[in-house]
């Protein structure tokens, strides 16, 4: 916690104190099935990626939630600053022409 | 703990006045039923709540495994050994997710090892009791983890998003937990001899009153509760809760043919619900404040885990470096 700058990943975490001897924390994305993307589902400890990925098979897929694994040092993501979500996000709260609900077409052809 | 999470972040860094404005929009977001993520501003006192909670709940788990782990190598056939593993196995998955859960609000695994080593946190005063029997393992499932159901089912609905993350993990998987111990109840209550019935309605003779204590002291006595209530921490009451388990319970006690040792137990058409004896709070203090029949041997082994494992800890560390440098040399 020596970073106080450090608001650059989601976990709330600073990972980068190499002096520590704690191991590295890690995000684990699981594909729960084939043809369905990655999708973060936790974090762990654990000294280099090949025991982060042995530990993301114990701790996260116990039963069949995946047929494959990412494991990200948490340092490695840059995340959005919450303070910055009405800047970022709001804009497209008025955008309502960017959906398809938006076209009132004739019952003939509204399944397009 | 307290000073840790106040150095986290420069959103911590502001004066009292913008912390008044800071925390009247933080209330307004828990009125309206949002969720709370890591990195958005959230009272010192919110944060201290969560921390100290969800490392309690962390702690209880792992601690939790001791117990079980017990019957591991006793367990009486194979099947009952791999269910029992499984189960022990989930149990140390559940203390991970919620670790994770609570480092996200600044405090390092580390440090709430630490404090659970030297005694200043506390776990689950339940896994304070030794399993003297194999029935032990089957009414563990059905009234310890029932208890912890009825307990975590509400906190999946938590403000604090990643406990309430790890919650709906930890409730799809411990609904396995209380099945397959009823169901091993079940087994020897309706296939077994005679001694063996007697050998399960010990084990619930002697696990009733602390399962109900898992709720924690009434009402009256958690000047808690009602923050954590306005905060969407906690979202039912601890006798809240408790009545419901009573409720849940005697109709399974029935139908498994055992009786629930409390003389006082019965159905009150007034209020539809059971009423139930007076709990021994001086036990729960006793054995909240270190001084239940397993306190020491439960911390010690913890202890001995951490210590013993030291060297592999390190080990693993000194490779990966040593493994990237040899990367950034080739």
């Amino acid at each position: 916690m020596s970073d106080a700058t450090n608001t650059s990943n989601d976990t709330g975490n600073d990972t980068s104190k190499d002096t520590s001897k704690e191991w590295p924390l890690w995000e684990v994305f699981v594909r729960s099935k084939a043809g369905l993307d990655h999708k973060h589902c936790g974090s762990l400890h654990a000294a280099d990626a090949t025991m982060a990925l042995q530990l993301a098979r114990e701790v996260y897929t116990r039963r069949q939630e995946g047929v494959s694994l990412w494991v990200v040092p948490s340092s490695a993501i840059t995340a959005s600053d919450p303070g910055d979500k009405p800047m970022l996000f709001d804009p497209m709260a008025d955008k309502i022409y960017r959906h398809p609900t938006f076209y009132v077409l004739p019952k003939a052809v509204d399944h397009m | 703990m307290y000073t840790q999470a106040l150095s986290i972040g420069p959103q911590n860094a502001s004066t009292p006045a913008e912390d008044g404005a800071l925390e009247a929009a933080f209330d307004a977001r828990i009125l309206e039923g949002e969720f709370i993520e890591p990195k958005d501003w959230m009272p010192a006192h919110y944060r201290k709540t969560l921390v100290r909670q969800i490392s309690q709940h962390a702690h209880s788990e792992i601690v939790g495994m001791l117990p079980e782990g017990n019957w591991i190598s006793r367990a009486p056939t194979l099947k009952r050994k791999a269910i029992l593993l499984a189960k022990v196995q989930d149990e140390a998955g559940h203390g991970l997710y919620l670790y994770s859960a609570a480092e996200t609000l600044g405090t390092s695994r580390d440090q709430m090892l630490d404090a659970l080593h030297t005694g200043k946190a506390k776990y689950s005063s339940i896994f304070n009791y030794p399993t003297l029997s194999w029935a032990d393992v089957g009414v563990i499932g059905w009234l310890v983890d029932g208890a912890a159901i009825m307990n975590q089912v509400p906190l999946c609905r938590c403000s604090y998003a990643p406990y309430a993350r790890a919650m709906i993990r930890v409730c799809r998987e411990e609904s396995f937990h209380q099945r397959q111990g009823y169901e091993s109840l079940l087994t020897m209550m309706k296939q077994g001899t005679g001694a063996q019935r007697a050998m399960v309605q010990d084990a619930v003779n002697r696990w009733w009153w602390p399962s109900l204590m898992m709720f924690g002291p009434e009402d009256k006595d958690s000047p808690n509760s009602e923050q954590s209530i306005r905060w969407g921490i906690k979202r039912i009451t601890n006798d809240q809760l408790r009545q419901k388990f009573v409720d849940a319970c005697v109709p399974q006690a029935e139908l498994l043919g055992v009786t629930l040792p409390d003389p006082d137990l019965k159905w009150n058409a007034e209020r539809e619900a059971h009423d139930f004896g007076r709990i021994d709070w001086d036990e729960f203090w006793r054995v909240i404040n270190g001084d239940g029949p397993c306190n020491r041997e439960r911390l010690a082994a913890r202890v001995k885990a951490w210590d013993d494992g030291a060297w592999v800890r390190e080990a693993a560390l000194a490779y990966a470096r040593k493994q990237a440098l040899k990367e950034q040399a080739a």
